[in-house]
Parts: structure tokens; C-alpha cells; sequence
């Protein structure tokens, strides 16, 4: 067992049901089966979230996947309460119960023998949003890609940007961009992976830029939230409103593909990249 | 378009000075949100009439429309030549809805972008003027990509080859006042307020009832003095006790005062060290432990 699978086995949190409910169909899937199919529903595909390490795993070349800024985490420097109590109890939670330490793994790795610098957001991790953490993490893993000449592959699953650290969290949209921006100048690749969901100010930054912005079945993504949006409108929205598949017939994303076959799509667009 | 005069509402506003405008009284956050929302604060088309000079307005985003609630073109202060830019909120219920309350959609973004670039290609800096609830969370919008416009301005501001002055008037809305607010400069006025999430919006979330937004709003630490503490903005432009809508010559003239002097001391760089500069600046924000 290489030391990646073991840190996988060891962050993978325990199954505590043998079966499965899908969240869309209401089926109950034997857990095996639900695990060996990637957390897809094999009676409706629903596309379940999957944790960071699980993505890895499934995506990058056995072995090959080095984790960079790992010792980066949140802090509460705004001293921010609210009626359920405080930011920093919630940090010490949430990392206790992910294994991890912030709402995305930066690193690099080999998809199929092609080397890229990557960032995968966990939606476990305070909804995967946006903390000064993660900006840094997701603009330390550009620079990674700017400065080793890497096409940069970001995994987005966000509920958008982390209220608990005010203005703070919205200035990562801007940095995270500044960090796209110079690859955009360095003429390196940036392909985002939007998957389920990716809404509000991660969006509404990195995860729209992409050269090539690709998503999973059924994936929620959007700006503003569904509820707001029905307040504003007075009207109830379209059941695929703010979907993938939405977002692919108004031209805002390149391709919806199957969990399964992610790695393989992946690697053969980068073998496209000719430089 | 016609930019309204802001004469009535002076004369209007100068009897209604908030009862808290000694200068030692502590406002609170909650009060400061209102003083930013005050009906006769100035707003844009104030500024345009008395902070600058021959402003031409250039209209669409050669797409799709032009967005009211977004305003720009060429204008002069001092003897500076600049691209104008920012919300227009609109002054009255006509004008509110005329203009969307400020709340611009992707059309107006890309209005913004167009109008960044044009100043690049006429090497003049932009100053950009913040003021809006939020982008507009329309179902047009999200259609049009409210957060692809919104993604490409911030992603692109990064490379823009001229200085950029970014000012918030009054409230500073999330991602919709971002969409243009990624300035060398980031300044507020005293009374301003900028935010990730409305306090409303934040207290119905967090609180479970919008009824707690002086709750979120002290706690999402948004005033302009606890965004200067934590290196968000660069500097506090001063209100006339009691508020920007208590007196607008008085404003106007510190808006201009300031502003002059932040293009002055921007145009000493080349074009390499101030996308530097500005690289250095967003790679700093936030607060991590590592
Ligand atoms: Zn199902």
C-alpha cells in the first residue's frame, strides 16, 4: 500500500449504513455497490458528492498525486459569533470531522502520465467554501502551475464564499483570479471542473474561467441562490435551473461527463496541449 | 441619458441630519448600514456633476444591451483625464427601477469590462465608483452568466494596464461591487460599508431570521474603519458630520481632493510595476494559519 492510498484509507470516513438512500430517486442501493459505482446511483446517475481523496484516487495515476500546502487552515480573525455559537469552534469541528484542515487538497500529480498542478475542493469542510485558506491554498497551487509550467486542473464544490470571515472571504475571488490571470498571460492551461455544487463567489471567480469549464451530471451551478432568485422573480423556477446541463445550453460550460469517465476525458484533452 | 440634479435633495437632506453626528458618538454598525442606504446620499450622478468634469457617457456592452445601472465614460477632474465607472442606484422610485436599484447584470459587467480595456487602449486610469445592494439575482441574469461576467472582470481588472482607483460611496454589495472593485487603490467613505453578504441576508442564514441584521452586520465587520484594520482598504475618505447627504459640496470636495492626489501618486509607476503591485496586493488579502 502506497503512502497516498494509505492516507486515503485512513481519511475515508467510516460507512455507517450498508445501504445507501439516493438523495434524487429515494432508491436504497446496496452501500457496495454505491461505493464501487463512485458514489453514482446506478438507477438514476445521480452524481453524489465524493471527498477530496476519493477524487484523487479515482483520478490521478496510482502513486503519483503530492500533496502542497497542507499546514495552511482557517483562522477566526474576525472573532465572528453567531447564535450557534463561534467560527473557531466550527474550524475545530469541521476538521475534525473531514481529516482535513481546509475546504480544498492543493498538489500535484499525473493523470495518465500527464503532470499537472491541481486543487480539489471538499464540500465536507464548512460547505467547501471559500476561506482566506482556500484562496491561498487555490492561488499557491496557480503559482505552483505558473512556475513549473503545468496546466492548472481545479475541482470546484463550494457553497461560495464563507460569511464567518466578511470581506476577508470576498477578497479571495480576486486573488484566486489574480492567480488565473497570470496563467492566462503565461498561456498555461486552466481547466475547472464545476461539480455538485458550485454556487455564489467561487462561481462568480476561478470556477467560470476555465479555458475549459467541464461539470458532472446533474451538478448544481449558479450565482445567486434559488430561493433569492424565486423572491426577486415572484415565480417558481424551471426543475434545471442552475444544472450542468442548463449551464451547457446556455454556452457556459464545455462538456458534462460521467464521473467514470472523468480521467479519461481529462487526459485526453491535456494530450491536446502542445507546448 | 439624463443625469438628475441632486439640488432638491440637498436642501431636503441638510434638515434631516442623523441625530448621532457629534463627532465623538460611537455609530454602530448596524447605523452605519443605514447611513449608507440613506435616501438623499449622494450617488453617482451627484459625483459626475460635482467631483468631474465633461463626462461623456459611453452606452452597451456590444453584446447584448446597456445596463442602466452601471455608468461609465470619459471624464476630467482636475486636470485629469479618466475613465468613470461604477452603480448608479437612481435618486427616486422612477429612477430606482430605471436603474434597478443599482444592480447590475451580466450586460452591465461586461459594459464595465469594455470600458477597462477602452481606457487601456487610451492609456487614461479608471476610477471606479462602488455603490450597489448586490449583482441583480435575476432569472435573466443567471441565463446571461451573472457569474461568468462577474468572474471575467475580476479575473481581468488583474491585467489591466493602467491604474485603478476603486471607491466605495455607499454600499458595497458582495460580488456585484467586486465585479468592478479590483483597484490599486480600494477607498471608502466614512459611512460606507462593504460586505460579502447583506447583514440580512447573513442573519437569515446564520440566524435563521433576517430580524438579527445589526447582529450580522457588527459581527461581518464591515464599516470602513474595521476594513482599514484588516487591510482590505487603503484609506477612509471623510464624511461631513452626520453624512455624505448632509452636505455634498463639502463631500464632493474631499472625493476630489483624494482622488487627485491617489491618481497622482499612481502615475509615477511603469505598467510592469503596477500589474506587480497589483499581483502583491490580492496575493496578501486574507488570514490564514500555516
Ligand atoms: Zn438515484
Amino acid at each position: 500500500m502506497s503512502w497516498y492510498t494509505k492516507a486515503i484509507e485512513e481519511k475515508k470516513p467510516h460507512r455507517k449504513t450498508l445501504w445507501v438512500h439516493c438523495k434524487k430517486c429515494k432508491s436504497h442501493i446496496w452501500g457496495e455497490e454505491w461505493e464501487k459505482n463512485l458514489n453514482v446511483c446506478p438507477n438514476c446517475n445521480y452524481h453524489d458528492t465524493i471527498t477530496s481523496w476519493q477524487r484523487i484516487e479515482l483520478l490521478f495515476d496510482k502513486g503519483s498525486f503530492h500533496e502542497l500546502f497542507e499546514n495552511i487552515s482557517p483562522v477566526d480573525s474576525l472573532n465572528f459569533t453567531d447564535l450557534k455559537g463561534s467560527y473557531k469552534d466550527k474550524i475545530q469541528a469541521n476538521k475534525k470531522k473531514s481529516g482535513i484542515s481546509e475546504s480544498v487538497i492543493t498538489g500535484h500529480g499525473k493523470i495518465k502520465g500527464f503532470n499537472v498542478a491541481t486543487a480539489i475542493m471538499d464540500f465536507r469542510f464548512l460547505g467547501g467554501s471559500l476561506g482566506s485558506g482556500t484562496g491561498e491554498k487555490i492561488l499557491q497551487a496557480a503559482n505552483f502551475a505558473y512556475d513549473y509550467g503545468l496546466p492548472y486542473i481545479v475541482f470546484s464544490a463550494s457553497g461560495g464564499a464563507r460569511m464567518q470571515e466578511g470581506v476577508l472571504s470576498l477578497m479571495q475571488m480576486a486573488k484566486t483570479c489574480a492567480g488565473v490571470a497570470r496563467l492566462n498571460k503565461k498561456n498555461i492551461p486552466f481547466i475547472s471542473v464545476l461539480l455538485n455544487p458550485t454556487t455564489g463567489g467561487v462561481t462568480a471567480s476561478y470556477a467560470m474561467m476555465g479555458d475549459l469549464n467541464i461539470s458532472e451530471p446533474g451538478a448544481v451551478i449558479g450565482f445567486a441562490g434559488r430561493r433569492v432568485i424565486e423572491q426577486t422573480i415572484g415565480e417558481k423556477l424551471p426543475d434545471d435551473f442552475q444544472t450542468a446541463e442548463y449551464l451547457l445550453e446556455h454556452g457556459f460550460i464545455d462538456s458534462i461527463v460521467q464521473r467514470k469517465d472523468m480521467r479519461d476525458y481529462l487526459a485526453n484533452v491535456l494530450s491536446y496541449y502542445n507546448r | 441619458m439624463v443625469v438628475a440634479t441632486g439640488v432638491k435633495v440637498i436642501e431636503k437632506a441638510k434638515k434631516q441630519k442623523l441625530s448621532h453626528n457629534s463627532k465623538t458618538s460611537k455609530v454602530s454598525a448596524w447605523e452605519t448600514v443605514k447611513i449608507s442606504r440613506h435616501p438623499q446620499r449622494p450617488i453617482l450622478q451627484d459625483y459626475i456633476q460635482k467631483v468631474f468634469t465633461n463626462f461623456v457617457e459611453l452606452h452597451g456592452d456590444r453584446a447584448f444591451g446597456d445596463d442602466t445601472a452601471i455608468i461609465g465614460g470619459f471624464a476630467q477632474i482636475g486636470n485629469q483625464k479618466v475613465m468613470l465607472i461604477g452603480h448608479n442606484k437612481g435618486k427616486n422610485t422612477t429612477e430606482h427601477i430605471e436603474r434597478n436599484f443599482g444592480m447590475a447584470k451580466p450586460e452591465g459587467y461586461r459594459k464595465a469590462l469594455r470600458l477597462m480595456k477602452l481606457a487601456q487602449r487610451f492609456n487614461l486610469p479608471i476610477v471606479t465608483i462602488i455603490d450597489t445592494p448586490g449583482a441583480f439575482p435575476g432569472l435573466e441574469a443567471e441565463e446571461r452568466g451573472q457569474a461568468e461576467s462577474i468572474a471575467r472582470n475580476i479575473t481581468e481588472m488583474a491585467n489591466i494596464e493602467v491604474p485603478i482607483i476603486s471607491l466605495v460611496i455607499g454600499e458595497g454589495g458582495s460580488g456585484g461591487a467586486l465585479g468592478i472593485g479590483v483597484g490599486d487603490r480600494i477607498l471608502m467613505l466614512s459611512n460606507a460599508i462593504y460586505s460579502v453578504i447583506s447583514p440580512e441576508g447573513c442573519a437569515s442564514i446564520l440566524w435563521r431570521d433576517a430580524k438579527y441584521a445589526p447582529d450580522a452586520a457588527e459581527a461581518l465587520k464591515i464599516t470602513a474603519q474595521a476594513l482599514l484594520e484588516n487591510n482590505i482598504i487603503d484609506e477612509i475618505i471623510k464624511e461631513p458630520a452626520g453624512g455624505a447627504h448632509t452636505d455634498y459640496e463639502q463631500m464632493a470636495s474631499e472625493v476630489n481632493k483624494v482622488l487627485l492626489r491617489n491618481l497622482k501618486s499612481l502615475s509615477n509607476y511603469s505598467v510592469a510595476e503596477l500589474l506587480d503591485m497589483r499581483f502583491e496586493k490580492y496575493s496578501a488579502m486574507g488570514k490564514f494559519a500555516e
